[in-house]
């Protein structure tokens, strides 16, 4: 399956993250477009795309966008969910650096279909450049009459306010990132009632991930069936996928949903050393893991699922055979126990648990009992803590028993260290060691 | 349920959804949550977040159910049922009772199991609820998480972050029932912990329900912490002596000492809720106690008998020709109706009051016209369906704590518009969500009449509520002009004192000019009425109303009274203190009643120990007319009541009042009754448009405004330090014109008649040319420092030496 770089297209272009840079490539034909039509239609559009969610959660936008009751007398919000932090996501954050401005066209094109005259993006703090540009090109969009009010004449108004986290993988939860954009502590909220109705200022409110954003400029101006030619009925267009771990070229490749983890692989040059693969995930440390087998398999939303995953973010991570997975299903527990943001107890008492437990294997002091007594634990957080946070930290450790029990045998003996050298793991050949 | 109807008069058919638990249908009004719907079949979901007072936060994840249809188990604090949802609990459903006890054994993880030396072990949630949904044993052996415990969120409170299940009751408590959100969550994940801003403590009215609604032992009192184990305590019902709100308390004592005091539920008044002085202030009824009578021998008090107190109190009563009685705020109905049949059968005196603060001819007026004996008509009820409350002379989060809480949860959950007439936004205005019509203190009276057609509008719907606190007292024309505003505008009207016997007293005749059951003493057929209860002839009853208030402390201080009964009074606490003691100094034979020694019981002549709340039985009166009915705490206690001395002192005297113990006074009320007769009316005693409203004329002058604060310097808050601790800093305030002026200083002085004082002062949202003390706090005692009262006209000037 070939590459088909759309939002990507123009990436070489050092110029594209300014407006004439996007404009010198077609830059905001869309938004004039949009802009004379009924906001229904616009919805309608996407909702014939069938674009779904690039987030994580694969939900249809154009659904989502319809659900904001109209004429209620309220004010409507967009916020963009640009709190990328997920283990091994690395998507919106390059979009936001290369391509701001189709960010931007995408928010005045949603916000007009959903009659918000404000939007927020809410990026990643730790990201300063990526919010430096978002920052400038909300800036030079609102210089040339692209922000504001009555936009190209139309009569529609539009404030973007770009607002920097603090520091939080929770508040990429969207309730928890409405929260901290409200200016209180970020934690999920409870639902119902759901964004749509009462969401950010207890107002109707869309949450969109960027790279979702950045979709409808193209769709709105090439259209639904140029869209539909991409990917499958189920998933339809393409992704922007970002390819890490131990493969020769990481980095972002743009491709249609359904193109296969081998084809991926080989766009970027294959593992390190031609070693095999060991593991990898679809699509952040939040889905269960795959293996080598599962390489054929098309990426899409339903076809993940089949295979007992998820797409998730669609940014692959392979690990090789140096990796213990013991040591990095580890890793990422320790992150979730990091991040847990404590509201409820079975993702807060539950990461501390696991966290500790594979400790003592990564050490060799695990024990049989205890490998069985984890998928318990796993069980008692996933579908039971107040938001997917906790399903996404029950996640890795049962997915890497399921395929690799024999490493947490060998650790209830064996410290990991002694199994898999840990240097073999992150060295890269041509880079010196420590 | 979580589905109220607040209007209580105007009922609106309720829309009823079938639900199924565990099989059993069960009819619910629609929008119920599922743990509610539960607890009517007797089904009990384990809970930790969940309180039926506080918003849903669906956190601790302890109430997971399986409802139909729904992938996940559901949180049954947060699911609204649905019509025909099937939902099933941990009886019959695995998938819940698993979800349960999962959720247990997290809970635990963390927890220390330190139970044996727990304050909360033997009366806590997590304890029992270990039990019912627990593991034997623990499969966690990895290392606790570990804080540095306890430490202060407040001098009072204190907070042992290891037990903290972080369930926010505390945390939701402070922000949406006090309004004081100075408690919260921080840091996340297992670190997750209460706490506060670095250099501002938790400071609430209020705190101590945070300790009550602590579903484990987290929350702990400086003052209880470590003192008795629950299951060594003896439990009674009782109400609170503090104040007019009326709190339902449960009392816990152990070996004859009272070690804690909780909130009771009671939804018609204080819900689950009460302040920190009903719960932590009663040390004072252990300490400094008379024990025996004392009598006046060689200018000394010494002990005496019963036998011969009485005899000697007899004499010199019977030898007296004029008579005059104090009974104080703080009686019960009981003992405030012993004092006035004392005063009108044994006496044979009318000159009697029980209000021991300012007064005035017009409030006495008021009193014996709108709120005497009146049948209960503006309740907490009434106000959370009021569209509009009118507060005047009446700061409620100070002086009525449980009236703030249910006017903050009427604004915040049923939209009534609070608006207080007064010089001052107060934090506690803004809590509840309310608002301001300038009036200057003494001036309040003018402000009414002129209220803003919007606001006169919004009084003539049904349902408004005017409420008047008892410094309307010091407004001249004020009790006229609230009277006349709610005859204009049909919204109803009542009177909140602040002590908790004052309604009682007046209900209980112990005002010159009134008998019991608001009867006026003038009318014959009251008199008739009362003499008939009394058993005795209706000749015998004074006919001519007496003397009360300034006049009766006057006339005694110029020696006009021979003898004086006096029961629970404080001189300090009349606006002339000077004056009231010189009262009790001139009259030649004084009789005291008390618990403790006081200004009043030196300068007695003879002086009965009476018991305090938990030593007798007996009825306070809330501002509501609702009674508040308490049993005797200490069942042996030897110490009489007020009404039970005065009725073996009338029998000493030879001249019976009759049953003088609790059951036989409240026969004699009951029968009683209210007095449905013709009342006295209220004359306007000042016509309000004339009223001149003090300004300050010179530079230099301003007008002082004052209440007293919930916790402060009153002799029933003695012996609680950290209770003290917790009391609001003594300050001044000025608007910031008024501030600017003084040239921005830290601090004033302000200067009355009798002296001055110096206080840091802030700016703060009131009216120009006003100056905010404390009336009765630490370094601020306006009677005493300044022989000022509220409306006078006092000088302020920056302080030496402050910026």
């Amino acid at each position: 399956m070939p590459l088909t770089p759309v939002i990507t297209e123009f990436w070489d272009d050092p110029e594209l993250f300014t407006l004439d840079g996007y404009r010198r490539h077609g830059g905001y034909q869309a938004l004039a477009k949009a802009l004379q039509q009924d906001p229904d239609a616009v919805i309608g559009t996407i909702k014939d795309s069938g674009l779904r969610g690039r987030g994580g959660a694969g939900f249809p936008t154009g659904m989502k966008w319809g659900f904001v009751p109209q004429n209620d007398g309220k004010p409507h919000y967009l916020v963009v969910n640009a709190d990328e932090s997920e283990p091994g996501a690395c998507k919106d954050i390059p979009i936001m650096m290369a391509n701001p401005h189709a960010l931007v066209e995408g928010v005045i094109i949603a916000s007009y279909a959903i009659r918000a005259s404000h939007a927020f993006i809410y990026i990643r703090g730790e990201v300063p450049n990526a919010v430096r540009k978002v920052a400038y090109a909300v800036e030079q969009a609102q210089a040339a009459g692209l922000l504001g009010t009555n936009i190209l004449g139309s009569g529609f108004d539009l404030d973007v306010v770009v607002h920097a986290g603090a520091g939080a993988y929770i508040c990429g939860e969207e309730t928890a990132l409405l929260d901290s954009l409200e200016g209180y502590r970020g934690q999920p909220r409870l639902k119902p009632p759901f964004p749509a109705v009462a969401g950010l200022y207890a107002s109707p409110t869309v949450i969109n991930n960027v790279e979702t954003i950045a979709n409808v400029p193209y769709i709105i101006d090439r259209g639904v069936d140029w869209f539909r030619q991409f990917g499958t009925e189920k998933s339809p267009g393409f992704k922007v996928w970002a390819v890490s771990g131990h493969v020769n070229r990481p980095g972002i490749y743009e491709a249609p949903l359904g193109i296969t983890m081998r084809e991926l692989l080989d766009y970027a040059g294959g593992m390190r050393d031609g070693r095999p693969v060991k593991f990898w995930l679809p699509g952040g440390s939040s889905v269960p893991m795959l293996t080598a087998e599962h390489l054929d398999t098309p990426l899409t939303y339903e076809d993940m699922a089949e295979a007992g995953t998820m797409l998730g973010t669609g940014t692959p991570m392979l690990f090789d055979d140096t990796v213990s997975v013991v040591k990095a299903v580890t890793r990422w527990l320790e992150f979730y126990k990091h991040e847990s943001c404590g509201k409820c107890t079975p993702c807060r008492e539950g990461t501390y648990w696991i966290t500790g437990v594979l400790e003592k294997f990564e050490a060799g002091h695990g024990t049989n009992a205890e490998m069985d007594t984890l998928v318990n634990v796993c069980d008692q957080i996933a579908g039971r803590s107040f938001c997917a946070l906790g399903d996404a930290a029950a996640t890795p450790y049962p997915s890497a028993l399921k395929y690799f029990r024999e490493e947490f045998e060998a650790a209830t003996h064996t410290p990991v260290d002694e199994q898999f050298d840990p240097v073999a793991s992150y060295v890269f050949s041509g880079v010196a060691a420590r | 349920m979580t589905i109220t109807n607040p209007s209580g008069t105007d009922v609106t058919p309720v829309e009823m959804v079938t639900v199924f638990i565990d099989g059993v249908a069960l009819e619910v009004p629609k929008g119920t949550l599922a743990i509610r719907a539960a607890e009517l079949l007797g089904i009990e979901i384990p809970r930790f977040c969940d309180h039926p007072l506080l918003d849903p936060v669906a956190a601790c994840r302890m109430c997971l159910i399986d409802v139909e249809g729904m992938p996940k188990p559901q949180p049954a604090c947060a699911q609204v049922v649905a019509d025909g949802m099937h939902i099933r609990t941990q009886l019959t459903s695995p998938v819940a009772k698993e979800a349960q006890e999962g959720v247990m054994e997290f809970l635990l993880l963390n927890h220390p199991l330190d139970c044996p030396i727990c304050d909360k072990g033997g009366e806590c949630p997590l304890q029992n609820q270990a039990m019912t949904a627990g593991r034997p044993e623990s499969r966690f052996t990895e290392d606790k998480r570990i804080f540095d415990k306890p430490i202060n969120v407040s001098a009072q409170i204190l907070l042992d972050r290891e037990r903290c299940v972080s369930c926010a009751r505390c945390t939701r408590f402070a922000e949406q029932i006090a309004g004081d959100p100075m408690l919260e969550l921080l840091e996340r994940g297992a670190q997750q912990q209460v706490g506060t801003a670095e250099d501002q403590p938790f400071d609430s009215y209020f705190s101590g329900n945070t300790i009550q609604i602590c579903p484990v032992g987290a929350l702990t009192s400086a003052s209880y912490r470590f003192r008795s184990r629950p299951f060594d305590l003896v439990s009674v019902p009782t109400a609170c002596e503090h104040c007019a709100s009326g709190c339902a308390l449960r009392t816990d004592y152990r070996r004859g000492v009272v070690t804690r005091r909780l909130a009771w539920d009671d939804p018609q008044v204080n819900e689950d809720w009460n302040c920190d002085k009903g719960r932590f202030a009663f040390t004072y009824q252990s300490q400094g106690r008379l024990s025996t009578p004392l009598v006046r021998e060689d200018g000394e008090l010494r002990p005496a008998s019963w036998p011969e107190a009485l005899n000697i109190a007899a004499e010199g009563l019977k030898a007296a020709r004029t008579h005059g009685v104090l009974v104080g705020g703080r009686s019960t109905i009981e003992d405030a109706y012993g004092y006035a049949r004392f005063a009108r059968v044994a006496l044979g005196t009318d000159n009697i009051d029980f209000r021991v603060r300012r007064t005035s001819q017009e409030e006495t007026s008021f009193l014996a016209s709108t709120i005497a004996g009146a049948p209960m008509h503006t309740t907490y009820e009434s106000l959370e369906s009021a569209p509009i409350v009118l507060l005047v002379a009446f700061e409620p989060e100070d002086e009525s704590p449980i009236v703030f809480l249910r006017l903050r949860k009427a604004a915040r959950d049923f939209g009534t518009d609070v608006v207080s007439v007064g010089p001052i936004s107060t934090h506690g205005l803004a809590k509840m969500r309310g608002r301001r019509i300038d009036a200057k203190p003494g001036a309040e009276a003018r402000a009414i009449n002129d209220l803003p057609p919007e606001i006169t509008d919004a009084l003539s719907q049904p349902g408004a509520v005017i409420l008047v606190g008892e410094r309307i007292a010091g407004v001249p024309g004020g009790s006229s002009a609230v009277t006349q505003l709610a005859q204009r505008t049909g919204a109803a009207l009542n009177w909140v004192p602040r002590r908790a016997g004052e309604r009682g007293a007046l209900d209980a005749g112990a005002l010159a000019g009134l008998l019991p059951g608001g009867r006026p003493l003038t009318d014959e057929a009251a008199r008739a009425d009362v003499a008939n209860a009394w058993g005795v002839d209706a000749a015998r009853l004074p006919s001519e109303s007496g003397l009360a208030g300034d006049a009766l402390v006057s006339a005694a201080a110029r020696g006009d009274i021979d003898a004086l009964i006096v029961g629970g009074v404080e001189l300090a606490d009349f606006p002339d203190p000077d004056l009231a003691a010189s009262a009790i100094d001139n009259a030649s034979f004084v009789v005291s009643l008390e618990n403790h020694h006081s200004a009043v019981t030196e300068r007695a002549d003879v002086v009965f120990p009476v018991g305090v709340v938990t030593e007798k039985a007996g009825t306070f009166v809330d501002w509501e007319g609702r009674p508040r009915p308490f049993t005797k705490v200490f069942a042996d206690a030897l110490m009489m009541a007020d009404a039970t001395v005065l009725g073996m002192l009338a029998d000493e005297m030879e001249l019976p009042v009759g049953p003088s113990d609790v059951r036989g006074i409240r026969a004699e009320l009951g029968t009683l009754g209210p007095w449905r007769g013709a009342r006295s009316t209220m004359s306007p005693a000042m016509p309000s448009d004339t009223t001149p409203a003090p300004h300050a004329s010179a530079a230099g002058q301003t007008v002082l405004a004052s209440w007293r604060q919930l916790l402060d310097l009153g002799v029933m808050q003695e012996g609680e330090p950290h209770l003290a601790a917790t009391a609001r800093p003594t300050v001044a305030q000025i608007s910031k014109a008024t501030w600017q002026q003084l040239g921005s200083p830290a601090a004033v002085t302000v200067t009355g008649p009798k002296g001055a004082v110096t206080r840091p002062v802030e700016a703060a949202d009131m009216i120009d040319g006003v100056v905010w003390l404390p009336m009765n706090s630490v370094g601020c005692v306006i009677n005493r420092d300044l022989g000022a009262q509220p409306g006078d006209l006092v000088s302020i000037a920056a302080a030496e030496g402050a910026a």
